[in-house]
C-alpha cells in the first residue's frame, strides 16, 4: 500500500441566500495511491470541483469546510494553520484551473507565472527554475518553447495557455496536482493536443493527480479509477473500465446513456416531397466586422450558400471563431452582410432589422445560447411568454392565458411554473422557457445557438429529445449551430460545416459516417473522444503526422483553402497557389477541397470514425 | 513608444484643443452675463455715466461681444492673454507670480494625500469587512460628505482659536524654516486631503475587490502566494487603470477645491487672485484662470490614460 491521499468524511456547506448552512458536500471518502490518476466525475453542482479544492485546504467564497479530514502523505490539510496552508499550496498540492485564460494574471509575463511556485517556496533559484520550466514547455510540446516565456497571456492560444498552467503546476515536482477541468473550454481538436501532452508528462513522471471533469470521454482516456458524484454524495468509485463497461449505480448507467449520440436519431425523417419546399435560402453570403463594407474590416464569413428545408434541421458546425454565430445572426438581421443575401420564400429580406416586417421576424426566431441572460430575471414566466403573443398576434386577457399554459405544456413543463421567474428555475427549465418564448410566435424557422452547451449532458440530452418532437407536432425547421460534432449529428438531417468563415462541407445525414471527408471534418470527427480506454494512443498517429511541406513565399492570395495551414493532405503547388473547387460528391452533399473523392476516401478510410456505436 | 500610445495623445490632444475651444466660448457668454463691468466696478457708484463710457471706451469694451472675444482668442493663440483692466498689469505676469504657490498648494496635497488614500484602500479591500474597513467606510463618507468651507472653518476654530497651535492664515511669504512651512501649509492642505483621500481610498478599494474575486487571484494563492504578494504583485498591476483614473478624478476635484482654501487662508494662489478678478469684473483674467482650470483638469485625465495603457500589456502591444 503506498497510499498518498486519504480523504475521509468531508463535508463542506455552503452559505445560502438566507444566511443558513446547506451541506453541499455529504461525507466523501477516498483514496489515491501514487502515481494514480483518479477522476471526480458528476454535473454541474455534484461537488466535484468543492472537493478538489478542499484537497488545498481551499474553500471558494461562501463555501467552508466543515468536517472530516484531507490527509496527504501524513499531514492532515484541514488541520493546518493559514501559514502551512500556503507552504503546502503550489508545494505539495498544485491546481491547473478550468480556464486559462482566466486564470492567468493579464499583465505579468508567462514566465513569472510559470515559477512563481518555485520561487514562493524557495524550491530553486529564479535562473533554474526558468531552465525546468523550458524543459517542461518542451515536454509539453509548445512551440518556441525558449521565448514562450517572455511572451503575456493573451499573445498565445488558449490551447497553449492550458498547457503552459500544467508547466505552473509542475515547476514544483508536487507530490499531488489536481486538475480542475482542464480542456473543457477548449475546441475538440485543441482538446485533443492538451490531453495528449497531458497523458504523456503524467505517465513519465509518475504523477499522482485528481481529474476534475464532466465528460465521462475525456475521463476514460486519463484516469486509473473513477469517482462517480451526484449532489455531493459519491455515487461509485471503480476502476476506469469497470465504471464504462459494467455501472453497478443507475445514475451512472443514466450518464453514459446520455453520452450516446445514437438513442436520438430515430426521431428524424421526412417525407420526399417535403424536401424542395426550401423555407430558407442564404446566398453568397458575406459578413465583414470592422471597417465598413467596401472591402475593408476582417472577412468573418465568406461563400456561404445554404438552403434550410420546410421541417428539416440543418446543423452548423465549427470551432470557435468559425464564424457559426454570426451567420445566424446575419439571417436573423442583427448582423447586415456586406454582400449576398438571405431569401424567406424566395423572397429576399432586408439586411437590418429596420427593414423587416413583424411577420418576417414571427417567422424567423432566435433561440440563445444562454437562457441566463436572455430571460429577464424581473420577469415572470408567463410576462416572458406573453410578450411575444402580444407583439406578434395581438393577444389579451384569458386567451392569452390559456396560450401561455398551452407552451408550457408544448416544452412539458407544469403551467404551475408560469407564476415563478427564471432565476427559480433549474438550467434545463430555463432552456424550455427559452425554447417556448420562441415558439410562441409560431415561427416556421428557428434559429438554434449552441442551445445545449451550457447544459449538464443528460438535461442537455432532453432538450434534444424535445426539439426532435416538436419538429414533428409543428413542422418548425431548425438551423441549429453547434460545436459539437456529436450533438449535431444526433438530430440533423444535413451538416454545414464552416471552418474560418469559409463553408467547407456539406454532408447528408444518410451519409455522415463515411468517407470522403473534407479533411477538417475529419479531424474534427476523429478528435472526439470515445468512451474507451486506449483512444487517445491510437489517435496519436494520425494527429501527430507530419504535414507535407510547403514552397514558402507564395503568399496568400484571397480565396484559397482556409485549413492549409493544418491539413494533412494538401499538395504543394496546388493547395497553395490555387482556390480550392466545391466538389459535389456521388452521395449528395458537397466538399470544398482539391483532393479528389477518390483520393480522400483512400486517406480516411483506413481510420475508425467516431460513431454512436461508442460505449 | 508605440503606435497605440502615440495615436491616443494625438487624439487627446486634438480632441482637448476641440474642448478648449468650447470652453472659451461657454467662459467668455457666462463672463459677458455677469452684471456690471470693469469700467463700472472701477470708478465706483458715483462714477457718471459718460466718465464709464469714456473708461469704456479705452478698455474696448464698447466693441461688439464676438469682436472681443475673437481679439481675446487671438491673443490666446500666441500665447498673450491680454492685460488686467483692474490694474494695467499684463494678466501673464500676474498668473506667473500666483500659479506657482497654488501649484505648490496642490503638489503637496496630492503628496500627502495619493500615497496614503492607496494605503487606505488597499488595506481595506485586502480586510474587507472587517473593523478597519468598516471605520474607515464610515470616515470616508463623513470626509466626503462634509464641504470644505465648513472642515476650514472648524480646522481653524480648533486649531487657531482653541489650540491656538497655528495661525488662521497662511503666510507663505515669511517661510525661513521647516516649522514656518508646517505653520503655513497644514491646515490647508489638510482641508484639501479630507475629501480627496476619502474620494480616493473608495475607488482604490473597489478597483482592488474587483481584482482580487477574479480567477487569476485564486490561482495565485492556490500557489501558497501570501496575501500581500497576491495584492501587490497580482491585484494591484491589473487595478493601475481604475486606480490612476480615479486619482485623476479626485485630484482635478483639487482644483476647485483650491479655490475655497485658498480665500479662506488668504493663500495668495491663482484661486483667490481669480475671485479678485471676479469681483472687479476683471474679464481678461478671470477668463485666463477658468482656461488654466480647464488645462489642469484634462491633463490629468490624459496622464490617467497613458498610465491604465503602459500598465496593460494588452493595449501595450
Amino acid at each position: 500500500m503506498n497510499q498518498i491521499v486519504k480523504v475521509s468524511g468531508l463535508r463542506v456547506a455552503a452559505r445560502n441566500a438566507q444566511g443558513d448552512d446547506v451541506t453541499i458536500v455529504h461525507g466523501a471518502d477516498f483514496a489515491l495511491e501514487k502515481g494514480e490518476v483518479l477522476a471526480l466525475i458528476g454535473e454541474s453542482g455534484s461537488g466535484k470541483t468543492t472537493i478538489a479544492l478542499s484537497l488545498l485546504g481551499y474553500a471558494r467564497k461562501g463555501c467552508h469546510i466543515v468536517g472530516g479530514s484531507v490527509q496527504i502523505g501524513d499531514v492532515d490539510v484541514l488541520k493546518l494553520s493559514p501559514e502551512a496552508l500556503a507552504r503546502l499550496r503550489g508545494r505539495t498540492v498544485s491546481y491547473i484551473a478550468q480556464s486559462a485564460a482566466a486564470a492567468f494574471n493579464p499583465s505579468k509575463t508567462i514566465m513569472d507565472q510559470v515559477i512563481e511556485s518555485a520561487l514562493i517556496h524557495k524550491t530553486m533559484s529564479r535562473r533554474e527554475a526558468e531552465a525546468k520550466a523550458v524543459g517542461l514547455f518542451r515536454e509539453l510540446a509548445l512551440p518556441d518553447p525558449e521565448g514562450i516565456g517572455s511572451r503575456y497571456p493573451h499573445q498565445v492560444s488558449g490551447g497553449q495557455l492550458q498547457r503552459l498552467m500544467a508547466a505552473m503546476a509542475l515547476i514544483t515536482d508536487p507530490a499531488l496536482v489536481v486538475l480542475d477541468e482542464p480542456t473543457t473550454a477548449l475546441d475538440v481538436t485543441t482538446q485533443i493536443e492538451v490531453l495528449l501532452a497531458f497523458k504523456k508528462v503524467v505517465r513519465e513522471r509518475g504523477t499522482t493527480a485528481v481529474y476534475v471533469s464532466h465528460d465521462l470521454a475525456v475521463v476514460a482516456q486519463m484516469a486509473d479509477r473513477i469517482v462517480v458524484l451526484q449532489n455531493g454524495q459519491i455515487q461509485e468509485v471503480g476502476r476506469t473500465e469497470q465504471i464504462l463497461s459494467a455501472p453497478t449505480h443507475p445514475y451512472t448507467r443514466s450518464l453514459l446513456a446520455a453520452m450516446d449520440p445514437a438513442a436520438r436519431t430515430a426521431s428524424a425523417g421526412r417525407t420526399a416531397q417535403e424536401r424542395d419546399d426550401v423555407i430558407l435560402s442564404v446566398r453568397d453570403l458575406e459578413v465583414r466586422f470592422g471597417n465598413g463594407k467596401a472591402g475593408g474590416g476582417k472577412v468573418v464569413l465568406q461563400d456561404i450558400n445554404l438552403d434550410i428545408r420546410r421541417g428539416a434541421t440543418v446543423g452548423v458546425i465549427g470551432e470557435s471563431g468559425s464564424g457559426k454565430t454570426t451567420l445566424a445572426r446575419a439571417i436573423a438581421g442583427m448582423v447586415a452582410p456586406s454582400a449576398g443575401q438571405v431569401l424567406l420564400d424566395g423572397k429576399a429580406l432586408s439586411p437590418t432589422l429596420e427593414g423587416r416586417t413583424r411577420d418576417e421576424f414571427r417567422r424567423v426566431q432566435y433561440v440563445f445560447q444562454n437562457a441566463d441572460t436572455a430571460l429577464n430575471p424581473q420577469h415572470t414566466i408567463e410576462a416572458i411568454l406573453s410578450r411575444p403573443l402580444k407583439f406578434y398576434h395581438g393577444m389579451s386577457g384569458e386567451r392569452r392565458k390559456k396560450r401561455v399554459a398551452e407552451l408550457l405544456e408544448l416544452v412539458r413543463l407544469p403551467t404551475s411554473i408560469a407564476k415563478r421567474r427564471p432565476g427559480e428555475l433549474s438550467g434545463g427549465q430555463k432552456q424550455r422557457i427559452n425554447l417556448a418564448r420562441a415558439l410562441a410566435a409560431e415561427p416556421e424557422l428557428l434559429l438554434c445557438d449552441e442551445v445545449t452547451s451550457a447544459l449538464d449532458t443528460v438535461v442537455g440530452a432532453a432538450i434534444l429529445e424535445l426539439m426532435a418532437e416538436l419538429r414533428r407536432e409543428l413542422n418548425v425547421s431548425y438551423m441549429f449551430i453547434s460545436h459539437d460534432l456529436g450533438t449535431v449529428r444526433s438530430i440533423c438531417d444535413e451538416i454545414v460545416v464552416l471552418y474560418a468563415g469559409r463553408k467547407v462541407e456539406v454532408r447528408q445525414r444518410e451519409a455522415q459516417n463515411a468517407p470522403p471527408f473534407h479533411p477538417y471534418s475529419h479531424l474534427l470527427g476523429t478528435s472526439i473522444p470515445l468512451l474507451r480506454p486506449g483512444w487517445l494512443e491510437e489517435v496519436t498517429g494520425h494527429t501527430a503526422v507530419a504535414l507535407p511541406s510547403l514552397a514558402a513565399g507564395l503568399g496568400s492570395q484571397p480565396g484559397l483553402c482556409p485549413f492549409i495551414d493544418r491539413c494533412p493532405q494538401r499538395v504543394d503547388g496546388l493547395c497553395n497557389t490555387t482556390p480550392p473547387p466545391l466538389r459535389q460528391l456521388d452521395g449528395g452533399g458537397s466538399i470544398l477541397c482539391h483532393r479528389s473523392e477518390e483520393e480522400l476516401v483512400r486517406a480516411q478510410g483506413a481510420l475508425k470514425l467516431v460513431t454512436g456505436e461508442a460505449a | 513608444m508605440n503606435s497605440t500610445l502615440a495615436r491616443l495623445v494625438v487624439k487627446r490632444l486634438g480632441s482637448g484643443a476641440l474642448t478648449l475651444l468650447i470652453v472659451s466660448l461657454v467662459v467668455f457668454t457666462i463672463t459677458a452675463l455677469l452684471p456690471g463691468d470693469a469700467a463700472q466696478a472701477l470708478l465706483g457708484q458715483e462714477a457718471t455715466p459718460e466718465t464709464v463710457a469714456a473708461l469704456r471706451a479705452q478698455f474696448g469694451l464698447d466693441q461688439p461681444a464676438y469682436f472681443r472675444y475673437f481679439q481675446w482668442l487671438g491673443g490666446l493663440l500666441i500665447g498673450d492673454p491680454g492685460t488686467s483692466l483692474a490694474n494695467g498689469m499684463a494678466v501673464a505676469d500676474l498668473i506667473g507670480g500666483r500659479l506657482p504657490n497654488t501649484l505648490k498648494l496642490a503638489a503637496i496635497a496630492a503628496l500627502v494625500a495619493v500615497p496614503l488614500a492607496l494605503t487606505i484602500g488597499i488595506l481595506s479591500a485586502m480586510f474587507r469587512g472587517s473593523l478597519f474597513d468598516r471605520t474607515m467606510n464610515t470616515a470616508a463618507v463623513a470626509a466626503v460628505s462634509v464641504p470644505e468651507f465648513l472642515i476650514a472653518s472648524l480646522a481653524v476654530l480648533l486649531f487657531a482659536v482653541h489650540l491656538q497651535w497655528l495661525p488662521a492664515l497662511s503666510h507663505v511669504s515669511e517661510i525661513n524654516s521647516f516649522s514656518d512651512f508646517l505653520r503655513a501649509y497644514t491646515m490647508p492642505v489638510l482641508t484639501l486631503c479630507c475629501g480627496l483621500v476619502a474620494q480616493m481610498a473608495r475607488m482604490t478599494r473597489a478597483a482592488v475587490i474587483d481584482q482580487l474575486s477574479s480567477p487569476y487571484v485564486e490561482m495565485a494563492m492556490l500557489k501558497g502566494a501570501r496575501p500581500i504578494r497576491v495584492v501587490l504583485t497580482h491585484a494591484l498591476p491589473n487595478a493601475v487603470g481604475p486606480i490612476a483614473n480615479a486619482v485623476a478624478l479626485s485630484l482635478s476635484y483639487l482644483l476647485g477645491g483650491v479655490i475655497i482654501v485658498e480665500s479662506i487662508f488668504h493663500y495668495p494662489g491663482i484661486a483667490t487672485l481669480m475671485l479678485d478678478a471676479v469681483a472687479t469684473r476683471d474679464m481678461p483674467l478671470v477668463q485666463a484662470c477658468a482656461m488654466l482650470f480647464c488645462l489642469g483638469y484634462m491633463m490629468l485625465v490624459l496622464v490617467a490614460d497613458v498610465s491604465a495603457i503602459v500598465s496593460n500589456p494588452r493595449l501595450r502591444k
